[in-house]
């Protein structure tokens, strides 16, 4: 049934140059990515970074503005019908039918990518019972839970074993638990030699699961590498603890001065400090505890965890990610007013892909 | 711009469309598969349907009995009543349409659908069809009711089918202007009332409850010359007798020019990047 494709033995994804307008919302402002096959890319940036976006545009959903992308040696702008018989895009449980049972959701896809009524019902089958389903394959899928509802929709999008998968925020809104069985799902996935372009908000995130991590601020590329490579341009581990007596702050924050491997930061509004530490975290929280001990000053959950997100974007760009606590319903209605095509984008992509 | 590959950018493969003839059976079993969709969707909330023919029922009972005591027409109200009746049910049909599509566009269904290699036209065409026979079914129940409460067909079987497919057709029309609204706007609840806005005074300022000779003059110009009493007075001839003629290619030209305008911008908001 499938003409067979022409070879390719370029990169899986290209993009160059691309850019995207919104009105005057300029979304991407010249995006480069390569990914190789076989490997997974992890797009990282805080929401209305323009991750959304970029996934739009490889999946032919947008076209860009200026720029050539091409998935598989396919041009998104040229041959979109191309490009949209090698992508499965899933992410935000969007293809899923709640009323339907996760079969039925299945089987549907199946005739919509042209199985064949048997293929399709195999199909269905086959990726119910790989994604742990096959006990629920019957019920509809309203009473799955979050992380099921999640597989789902990942088993929707291999239902034609694309060999360039799209996940946009695969684990935004789920509770660790499913979050970590995702990671496990998808990391199967990729053993499996698929090519994964994935968007986070987490930086754990993409260090689990990414080869490459791609940050995006502001519709462009600000810095690219491994995932360890970040990490230490971020200085690692971060210790951070709350001051009791606000009116304390800066006196804490020079006692502390000696203990990390830069000066401490001070919150003025919730009263954190935190400090980077490198790898000596336990070595560096009992240096803060002597030293807060010996000024007399007390501290709430003084504590050492990984660099987050925002420790990436402090230490790349020297501000903070700039995400908007609620990605939700008040940001998508209030864009949908401003312009059609601006509310349109935010409300797909549900974390309000504009800046 | 190669310095992101590090290599010079290569050039894309060059791939010929599918052929015609499976562009063409790849675009029916795509609309046949989200029909089906549906049809599965509305057997699990068996409510909607039960609702969606529930309305139109107590619209007949309400004419019939409340109102229609006090409406004077010549061979009696409720034979009068139905055809206007039945065409309104078929038009009011298509806020499921718009609702549907909306609701998708907004959920992101519809984006998905757009990045899956399957036929642009199916989604519009799929969601037609089921409400067609959604459409179809109301249709049925009313006249069943109509027939309970003193309707009669006065024309004999054949002109009787032909107000059933005209009605058809009426709502078909209406649910592709009622497609291009919810496909535009996105937003279920904003085409929930826009439905409301403009098939209420459509249906109501017509000659579907009451004799246009009733309504004040200024109302009376556009009363007789829109679609809704240009489609129901054929209806009428064709379920009672009269002529037939006149409104017959004025139905068909309003019915075709609804279509012809309303299917391209439908197909245009589908299109649209979201």
């Amino acid at each position: 049934m499938t003409i067979s494709p022409p070879a390719w033995d370029g990169p899986a994804i290209v993009v160059d140059g691309v850019h995207k307008r919104f009105g005057d919302v300029h979304a991407l402002r010249g995006i480069d990515l390569v990914v190789e096959r076989g490997t997974v890319l992890g797009l990282l940036g805080p929401n209305g970074a323009g991750k959304t976006t970029v996934v739009k545009v490889l999946t032919t959903l947008l076209p860009p503005d200026a720029g050539r992308a091409l998935v598989e040696g396919r041009d998104v702008v040229r041959s979109p019908e191309a490009v949209r018989e090698v992508v499965g895009l899933a992410g935000q449980s969007a293809a899923i039918q709640d009323e339907l049972t996760g079969r039925e959701n299945l089987e549907i896809l199946g005739r919509l990518y042209h199985l064949g009524r048997r293929q399709a019902r195999r199909r269905a089958q086959e990726l119910l019972e790989r994604f742990d389903l096959g006990d629920a394959a019957d019920r509809p899928a309203k009473t799955y839970s979050g992380g099921m509802q999640r597989r789902l929709d990942l088993a929707a999008s291999l239902v034609a074993e694309p060999p360039v998968l799209f996940l946009d925020e695969p684990t935004t809104g789920l509770d660790p638990r499913s979050r970590i069985g995702m990671w496990a799902v998808i990391r199967e996935l990729v053993a499996g030699g698929t090519t994964l372009l994935l968007t986070t908000q987490y930086l754990d995130e993409a260090d689990e699961l990414a080869d490459e991590i791609v940050v995006v601020d502001h519709g462009l590329v600000i810095a690219a590498g491994t995932a360890e490579a970040l990490k230490t341009r971020v200085g690692g581990d971060v210790l951070e603890l709350t001051v009791k007596d606000a009116g304390r702050l800066a006196e804490a924050a020079s006692a502390l001065a000696g203990i990390g491997d830069g000066a401490p930061g001070v919150d003025e509004d919730t009263g954190r400090i935190h400090v980077p530490v490198g790898g000596r975290g336990s070595q560096a929280v009992v240096g803060a505890v002597r030293a807060l001990d010996a000024a007399g000053i007390e501290t709430d959950g003084l504590g050492v965890r990984r660099p987050s997100l925002d420790d990436v974007f402090l230490a790349l760009t020297g501000h903070a990610a700039e995400a908007e606590p609620d990605g939700g319903r008040g940001r998508r209605r209030r864009h949908r007013r401003e312009g059609p095509e601006r509310g349109a984008a935010a409300a797909r992509s549900g974390d309000g892909e504009t800046p | 711009m190669t310095a992101a590959a590090g290599r010079p950018l290569p050039a894309p493969l060059t791939i010929a469309p599918r052929p015609l003839g499976i562009r063409l059976r790849h675009g029916v079993s795509d609309a046949l598969a989200l029909t089906w969709r549906d049809l599965l969707v509305w057997s699990r909330v068996p409510m909607f349907l039960v609702f969606s023919v529930v309305q139109p029922v107590m619209f007949v009972l309400l004419f019939r009995y409340v109102f229609g005591g006090a409406i004077k027409v010549s061979g009696g109200y409720v034979d009068y009543l139905m055809p206007g009746i039945i065409a309104q049910s078929a038009a009011f049909a298509s806020f499921g349409t718009a609702i549907s599509l909306a609701r998708e566009m907004q959920r992101g269904v519809i984006d998905r659908f757009r990045s899956m290699p399957m036929a642009r036209s199916a989604v519009l065409v799929g969601r037609l069809i089921a409400d067609t026979l959604r459409m179809i079914l109301t249709v049925l129940v009313v006249m069943l009711v109509g027939y309970a409460v003193g309707f009669r067909f006065r024309n004999g079987w054949a002109p009787a089918l032909g107000m059933v497919v005209l009605a058809v057709v009426f709502g078909l029309a209406v649910c592709t202007v009622s497609a291009a609204v919810g496909l535009a706007l996105r937003d279920e609840e904003s085409v929930g009332s826009f439905g409301l806005i403009w098939l209420f005074p459509l249906t109501f300022v017509s000659a579907a409850f009451v004799p246009i000779a009733s309504m004040p003059g200024w109302l009376q110009a556009f009363a007789v010359n829109q679609p809704v009493t240009i489609v129901i007075e054929e209806m009428r001839s064709l379920a009672l007798g009269g002529p037939l003629a006149l409104h017959a290619w004025q139905s068909a030209a309003w019915l075709g020019g609804m279509v012809a305008v309303f299917v391209p911008l439908a197909v245009r908001a589908y299109r649209r990047p979201g």
